[in-house]
């Protein structure tokens, strides 16, 4: 490459961009497959390979690359490649973390909050478009899962009540595959919208080093490398977030599922064809709720829920923090090349440690589906109270409903030795009051009090 | 149209977004309960002609709504 002013530069946050890429691919899989698996419409290993080989057509399907990062978000003369570098490691930061404690959180909204904190260090607060970033990144992530719970709990209740007389087999059966064709449709897109987020990025870095001209197009080793670094990435799965998405809300059952997953499809869609661009993430986890708030009898663990709103408000601020960070050690080293390696350095270490940590407690295809929770009692009986009077109600496996059966049946005999003891001492009393009434008026005792 | 939220892409979203992302699934439960719902079946367990083509109907509606998404996003996503 002639001309090319800073290549090792260039190098490393091209490397930067396609570790971004494919945490990006990591951390969004559950997105579109959580509820697959979840449901058993797909085996976990099935399900990560259809969505990886999903992503990478969607990054070749469509070529209108947005060339630009967070743009109205920041003032586009600071960004400089030290700046997206510094960015690129706050987003990846942040998604490891998010990842190590199982939460969906928005990848983009990460890569969004690293740049900000790096403009924020190289700037200060001029560099920052206040208004764009409350009407673009923090009130649509408000929004979005409001809007998702509000289409989905209308979409599963309509299912649910259409289908309630159908069989539970056919059920089943035919709603598996509604809800294969929804989740690839979620998959497609997010290999279209996010895998050229990357791209826009390596562009950007390639024009500011002048390796390309400024109106170049991507070069299609680029769109190759992206594509493969997503679903590399997706095909690893970011299992613990799966399972939170899949289990950790709401139990779902196919319709539940199929439900869900065609209004993420549709609100994803439809928001950015409107312009409204909402969050791949936060519409498919308010999806999965709304999933929960319409079918009647299914419960929401929004204790759950609300930790994932809580990381998703922090992760702005967050990802700013370790991209400001990163642009001050970047600086700290003179900047530029130097600067550079020592980012990339602590990155790889950091990205270690998180990966080291996540070994002690392994979430993978084998145990992604494992029960939530240790059945709570509360939960326990009315799961069983339900089961036993209006099992139309409500799936239970079969294991579970043998058991609650067992327990109903060892309370029925508690009861009914409780009730026998009972009518020995009411026999007991009625004998000894037979005797009193004889002695006193014995009704009368307690009065007078 | 506020500064900070766009009200009417909002609204947009929000409608067109239930009608769609509610009334397709709605239209796939349709066709599955035509299909499997009890009676469906007649004496000799094939399910009638009518129920067929209504069931089809109803799918065939799903399915062009997500080739339209395909080219929806082929065509750029906007």
């Amino acid at each position: 490459m002639v001309g090319v002013t800073e290549p090792v530069l260039l190098g490393i946050v091209i490397a930067t961009a396609l570790a971004f890429d494919f945490t990006n691919g990591f951390h969004d899989t559950g997105n579109a497959m959580a509820t697959s698996i979840a449901t058993r419409a797909l085996k976990p290993k099935q399900a990560v390979i259809l969505s990886a080989v999903l992503n990478m057509v969607g990054a070749f399907l469509s070529l209108t690359v947005a060339a630009t990062i967070a743009t109205g978000i920041v003032d586009a003369e600071i960004v400089t490649l030290e700046v997206v570098l510094a960015g690129l490691a706050g987003g990846i930061v942040w998604n490891l973390i998010t990842w190590l404690f199982g939460i969906p959180s928005s990848s983009s909204h990460a890569l969004v909050g690293g740049v900000v904190g790096a403009v924020l260090a190289a700037a200060g607060t001029s560099g920052v478009l206040w208004s764009g970033l409350t009407a673009k990144v923090l009130i649509p992530a408000l929004v979005a899962p409001v809007v998702a719970i509000i289409v989905a709990s209308v979409g599963t209740s309509l299912v649910t009540r259409l289908t309630k007389d159908v069989p539970e087999k056919d059920n089943d059966r035919m709603f598996r595959w509604g809800q294969i064709g929804s989740a690839s449709l979620v998959s497609l897109a997010h290999g279209t919208n996010d895998a050229q987020k990357s791209m826009g990025i390596i562009l950007l870095a390639l024009i500011a080093a002048g390796a390309v001209p400024a109106d170049s197009s991507v070069p299609f080793w680029v769109i190759v490398s992206c594509a493969l670094a997503m679903a590399l990435g997706t095909y690893m799965g970011g299992w613990r977030v799966i399972r939170t998405l899949g289990k950790g809300l709401v139990e779902l059952s196919s319709r539940q599922g199929m439900a869900a997953e065609t209004s993420s499809a549709a609100v994803i869609l439809l928001s950015s064809h409107f312009g409204y661009s909402l969050s791949t993430t936060h519409v498919a986890t308010g999806s999965i709720l709304g999933s929960g708030v319409g079918m009647k009898g299914a419960s929401v663990r929004w204790g759950v829920a609300g930790r994932m709103f809580a990381a998703w408000l922090i992760t702005v601020p967050s990802a700013a923090l370790v991209g400001a960070i990163c642009y001050w050690i970047d600086s700290a080293f003179g900047g530029g090349t130097l600067g550079s390696y020592v980012v990339f350095g602590i990155l790889l270490a950091v990205s270690a440690a998180i990966y080291i940590a996540s070994r002690r407690k392994p979430v993978n295809h084998s145990n992604v589906n494992d029960e939530w929770d240790p059945v709570q009692d509360s939960e326990a009986y009315i799961a069983e109270s339900v089961s036993v009077h209006r099992p139309e109600k409500m799936r239970v496996k079969r294991k579970e409903l043998k058991r609650s059966k067992r327990r109903a049946a060892k309370r029925e005999a508690e009861e009914l030795a409780r009730l026998e003891r009972e009518a020995q001492l009411e026999a007991e009393r009625a004998s000894h009051e037979s005797l009193e009434t004889e002695d006193q008026p014995a009704p009368r005792k307690g009065e007078g009090r | 149209m506020n500064e900070f939220i766009e009200w009417g892409a909002l609204a947009n979203v929000l409608i067109v977004g239930t009608l769609v992302g509610a009334g397709l699934p709605a239209l796939f439960a349709l066709g599955v309960r035509i299909l499997a719902a009890p009676g469906a079946r007649d004496d000799a367990g094939e399910v009638s002609t009518v129920r067929l083509v209504g069931a089809w109907a109803c799918f065939a509606i799903v399915i062009a709504a997500v080739i339209g998404a395909i080219y929806f996003l082929a065509s750029g996503g906007h």
